[in-house]
């Protein structure tokens, strides 16, 4: 399944700027596989030390948050986009 | 229905008054409105500043920071001859030349558990233009527990989010808690200076934040709850995501067990 991955500006440094990128995954820890080989440091970014998506990472697909799906299972289907966005915290220094 | 307003306030909010979606009703629920706002910093300067010259008569600051000269790359509430004056004092300032009819009220102070509640309590709407995760947490659970609408907004380097909490309605509202469940450890998220931020973000989203505010004064369109606005300034784009209650939060959901008010460590070193 081709799925359309929304990068966040703070991770674009992984993908070397590109703020959208294509992987093949059918669910959302496939998905976080795929960007890992294609952009190595990518998933201790996305998951804990148990794997779990990390508590302050969002994801999205087709603008769903995936705890309200099935979250790491949720299932991907061609032509979906999936958005990552983790909390910021900035706003005054 | 009359209003008290002078010769100079009709002129001033001429613009508002024209609208029929404010008026002489909406102006003055504006002038009797309460709006705190937290930092008065890249964020905090827009916000601050649209809602005084928007006629908003109480505006709360709190910040315990003092003017630097890389704050004036985007807080346009300070200048440079200000550099070393408290950020409250010289917010209240900029803000008192603008309109007159606006009291401010500045808080420098850091915000504690101790402080929180006791300085929300008087205000209708909250504004968080804070810098830090646990700032963020202490102001959300503490609007949380007094009931108070709260507009957030965060910034970093050429991205900026904004959503609404609710919590005049609780039962319906999602809170903070429910998109990031507890702050991140420290190192995992650039959250201060060191990241860096195109200046004009803070000031487009914390215009949106105003935006959000005067909404929730006047009581009209849709505010932005249940829904996350993330906005790119690489690509100039807006995006919605929708998030919802969770039922498993710790603070707003079946079972909470946050019963009060929790002071997280300042974490704070870049990594992404």
């Amino acid at each position: 399944m081709a799925v359309t991955v929304r990068i966040p500006t703070a991770l674009r440094r992984v993908t070397q700027g590109q703020g959208e990128v294509t992987v093949e995954a059918s669910n959302i820890a496939q998905l976080i596989d795929a960007l890992e080989k294609e952009f190595p440091g990518m998933k201790e970014r996305l998951v804990d030390e148990n794997g779990e998506i990390r508590k302050f990472v969002n994801f999205f697909v087709n603008d769903e948050d995936i705890r309200f799906l099935q979250g790491k299972d949720t299932p991907l289907k061609d032509g979906d986009v999936v958005a990552i966005i983790p909390a910021i915290a900035g706003g005054n220094k | 229905m009359s209003f008290q307003f002078t010769e100079e306030q009709i002129k001033r909010y001429s613009r508002h008054i024209i609208l029929p979606e404010v008026g002489g009703v909406g102006q003055q629920k504006l002038l009797n409105a309460k709006v705190l706002v937290i930092g008065a910093g890249g964020l905090g300067s827009p916000s601050i500043y649209y809602l005084a010259a928007a006629g908003v008569g109480t505006i709360g600051i709190v910040d315990f920071d003092v003017v630097d000269f890389s704050n004036l790359q985007r807080q346009i509430l300070h200048n440079t001859s200000r550099v070393g004056v408290p950020k409250v004092e010289s917010a209240k300032m900029t803000v008192e030349a603008l309109n007159p009819d606006v009291k401010v009220i500045a808080y420098n102070k850091k915000l504690d558990k101790s402080n929180v509640l006791d300085i929300i309590k008087d205000f209708d709407i909250v504004l968080d233009g804070s810098d830090n995760f646990p700032t963020r947490f202490l102001v959300n659970d503490a609007c949380y527990m007094l009931g108070k609408p709260l507009v957030s907004a965060a910034i970093l380097r050429f991205e900026g989010q904004l959503t609404v909490f609710d919590y005049r309605n609780k039962e319906t509202s999602p809170c903070y808690r429910c998109l990031i469940p507890e702050p991140p450890p420290p190192g995992l998220v650039p959250s201060c200076q060191e990241a860096g931020l195109l200046g004009v973000v803070g000031g487009i989203m914390g215009t949106l934040q105003a935006n959000e505010a005067l909404k929730l004064i006047l009581g009209i369109g849709e505010p932005l709850v249940g829904k996350l606005l993330v906005f790119d300034a690489l690509k100039t784009e807006f995006r919605t995501v929708k998030f919802r209650k969770n039922p498993k939060c710790e603070l707003c959901g079946e079972n909470p067990t946050i019963k009060d008010l929790i002071e997280y460590e300042q974490a704070c070193e870049v990594r992404f």
